[in-house]
């Protein structure tokens, strides 16, 4: 038997192993969007992060901390980029702890753009004790710790079904089609005009669910863009310079070759 | 080496050079005579050392900003992505060049085994690259430790566990390594501290590993002991030096393209889950790079037994110079051992799948049989080669082969060559 054939039958069981390994494990397919920031030179909308805000603020921030951000980072190039009049209200509407003073006190204040996200429990037990003993995960990298990434989350937000006949659920424990297990502690958080945009936009399901999707990508990963840019720039110059290089080596190894 | 002695021409230099003879050095590194007919396998060299670069200055760096506690690491490293200037972008260079380190080094390693690199008299130059491999598993391992996510937590416990697979003295060096009764913040400070460490020691054996490379020369391609210098040698600059520079811009592109359109995608969305001691993952995964020898660890139903076979998959590697009983290093001339090769990088890129996969089912069937191919190639295979085989006849240098029409370096088009002569 020749070299070449055997390499091809062993590389024949490989692949077919790895497609067995992909029908084996039974993972769902996650609802796919085309993001704006996905691809080489993806951008997040800004209004998409502006309305993503208002979903967080007035529907996510009840349970979910986001303990990594600060509120002048919404104010940050790249981010939903609200004007700094904007990220000053928006911090002054909540209070924040402060202190001890000089007189050993700890006082409550409005906040200021250089102050982290307020958490919603004052500590993680207090955050099981109030959601039926499930933690609602932080979400400053929330994009990032679960696989499937934004899809992800939109999925699960858009995954809840009516259960299927038989499957036991507890008492509040909810059917989602995309969970681990179908079993999910988190109600439902989003249905159409739960919320009032803003801006205009209609508030369906699936409009909030993006919008706050992709605030939570740039959450995540608040340099993306700048990420992109520079990776754009950085290959096109590696590129050129490759070039040269290359042309430089055929000259210098011309002499070699001339011997021949 | 240059056979006539270096004379710098001013005077200065002449009186430095006489009391260090740091410029000999940097003439003789410039005239090293290299064999003419390096292929781009041969690249991996320079690009290893600019991997090992690139991690020592980010990582300094991000030693500045990092904190090596329970507590706070994560939150550093989320500081890090954030606020630093350009902390992305030099923790995901640092992040990401660990896997393109592992990339080159793969593949410098498996360039050493089809061009018989490794054989007498370059036993020593193996040895001291295994040696620097182990250090950058055990280095890349505390690494992926420090970030105190979710996999750094449970690879940390999986791994120091295995140690407790010692008889009698097990349980306590477990102990001993962890700094405490479970993987928790002495254990994380002391890898911190190792992980600073080892990256030196590593520069050390790669000085030794040029130095016992200078002493023979490069192997090449055919494989054949060349005269030095002579017509089928180059001096190493400018060569050698611009081949390099080409071959690590490409490697550069590759890395580019990982750090900045997909950064994470080598790692596991579980490590940007705080760590959390109650809560274990449903599958506790090492690193893609660590994956062949985690396949061959979970292989065996005995955990010592495990632990002690995936050592000797280091073991085996260590000693190949007198595994491997063929006179004939370069696999160009060597058409069985040629065949072997190939299915032996299969298996291990086999190996690295079913590391992946749960433990269970076909994927422990399949992890057996490619653990037991694994050994058979290293302990089986390879000395018996060496007596049954038959090679092909060896070139007189590089400059006159025997085969007619021609000879290339690139072994799959001298392999084609040979098999039309037959």
């Amino acid at each position: 038997m020749k070299t070449n054939s055997f390499i091809k039958l062993l590389v024949t069981i490989l692949i077919t192993t790895f497609f067995f390994g992909k029908a084996y494990s039974s993972s769902k397919d996650l609802l796919k969007i085309d993001w704006s920031f996905a691809g080489l030179t993806g951008k997040f909308e800004r209004d998409s992060l502006q309305r993503g805000y208002q979903v967080y603020k007035e529907v996510c921030s009840s349970c979910h901390s986001m303990k990594y951000l600060s509120y002048r980072n919404l104010g940050q190039k790249g981010g939903p980029e609200f004007t700094l009049e904007e990220v000053k209200a928006i911090a002054a509407s909540y209070d924040v702890e402060d202190g001890p003073n000089s007189e050993g006190e700890m006082y409550e204040r409005p906040g200021r753009p250089s102050d982290h996200f307020v958490n919603p429990y004052p500590n993680d037990k207090a955050a099981i004790a109030a959601n039926g003993g499930a933690y609602p995960p932080d979400m400053s990298v929330l994009a990032k710790a679960r696989t499937g990434g934004a899809n992800y989350i939109y999925s699960i937000l858009m995954g809840y079904e009516e259960k299927p006949a038989g499957f036991v659920l507890d008492e509040g424990v909810y059917y989602n089609k995309y969970m681990d297990g179908n079993k999910i502690k988190m109600m439902s958080p989003l249905s159409d005009d739960l919320i009032e945009y803003t801006d205009g936009t209609n508030a369906t399901q699936a409009q909030m669910a993006k919008d706050v999707t992709t605030f939570l990508t740039w959450a995540a990963e608040p340099h993306l863009e700048a990420r992109h840019r520079t990776g754009t720039k950085v290959i096109i110059y590696l590129i050129i310079l490759a070039t040269l290089v290359y042309f430089s080596m055929k000259k210098i190894w011309s002499r070699v070759d001339a011997e021949k | 080496m240059s056979e006539h002695e270096y004379v710098p021409k001013s005077k200065a230099g002449k009186w430095f050079n006489d009391r260090l003879p740091l410029l000999s050095l940097g003439a003789h590194l410039s005239d090293y005579p290299t064999p003419k007919n390096l292929n781009y396998w041969w690249t991996f060299g320079g690009i290893l050392t600019f991997c090992l670069i690139t991690q020592i200055v980010t990582g300094i760096v991000l030693a500045m900003h990092y904190v090596a506690h329970a507590d706070l690491a994560f939150e550093s490293v989320e500081k890090i992505m954030r606020d630093v200037n350009y902390g992305w972008l030099i923790r995901y260079i640092h992040s990401n060049g660990a896997s393109m380190f592992f990339l080159a080094v793969y593949i410098h390693i498996f360039r050493s085994l089809f061009f018989g690199s490794f054989k007498s008299p370059r036993e020593l130059i193996w040895i001291i690259g295994m040696l620097i491999y182990i250090l950058m598993m055990a280095a890349a391992f505390m690494g992926y430790v420090l970030p105190w996510g979710q996999m750094s937590f449970w690879g940390a416990t999986v791994i120091t566990n295995l140690f407790s697979a010692i008889p009698l003295v097990g349980e306590s060096v477990v102990t001993w390594l962890w700094g405490g009764y479970s993987v928790d913040n002495p254990t994380l400070t002391r890898f911190f501290s190792l992980h600073y460490l080892i990256p030196f020691l590593i520069l050390g054996l790669v000085v030794l590993h040029i130095w016992a490379l200078h002493i023979p020369g490069n192997n090449n391609p055919i494989g054949i002991d060349i005269k030095k210098p002579s017509k089928d040698t180059v001096p190493f600059h400018p060569y050698i030096t611009v081949k390099d520079i080409f071959a690590l811009l490409m490697f550069m592109i590759i890395f580019a393209g990982f750090v900045f359109f997909s950064p994470n995608v080598l790692g596991h969305a579980d490590n940007y889950i705080p760590a959390n001691p109650l809560v274990t993952p449903a599958h506790i995964v090492p690193e893609w790079y660590l994956l062949p020898f985690y396949a061959i660890l979970r292989s065996v139903p005995d955990k010592l037994g495990g632990v002690v076979l995936m050592f000797g998959a280091l073991f085996v590697l260590i000693i190949l110079p007198w595994l491997d009983t063929s006179k004939v290093r370069s696999a160009t001339f060597r058409p069985m051992y040629r065949q072997f090769f190939w299915i032996f990088v299969v298996d291990v890129l086999a190996l690295g799948y079913l590391g992946a996969m749960p433990a269970e089912g076909v994927y422990l069937f399949l992890a057996r049989i490619t653990t037991i191919y694994y050994f058979l190639h290293f302990i089986v295979i390879l000395p018996a080669l060496g007596f049954l085989e038959k090679t092909d006849p060896l070139p007189a240098s590089i400059s006159e082969p025997v085969l007619t029409g021609g000879f290339s370096a690139v072994p799959t088009r001298s392999d084609k060559i040979i098999n039309e002569n037959k």
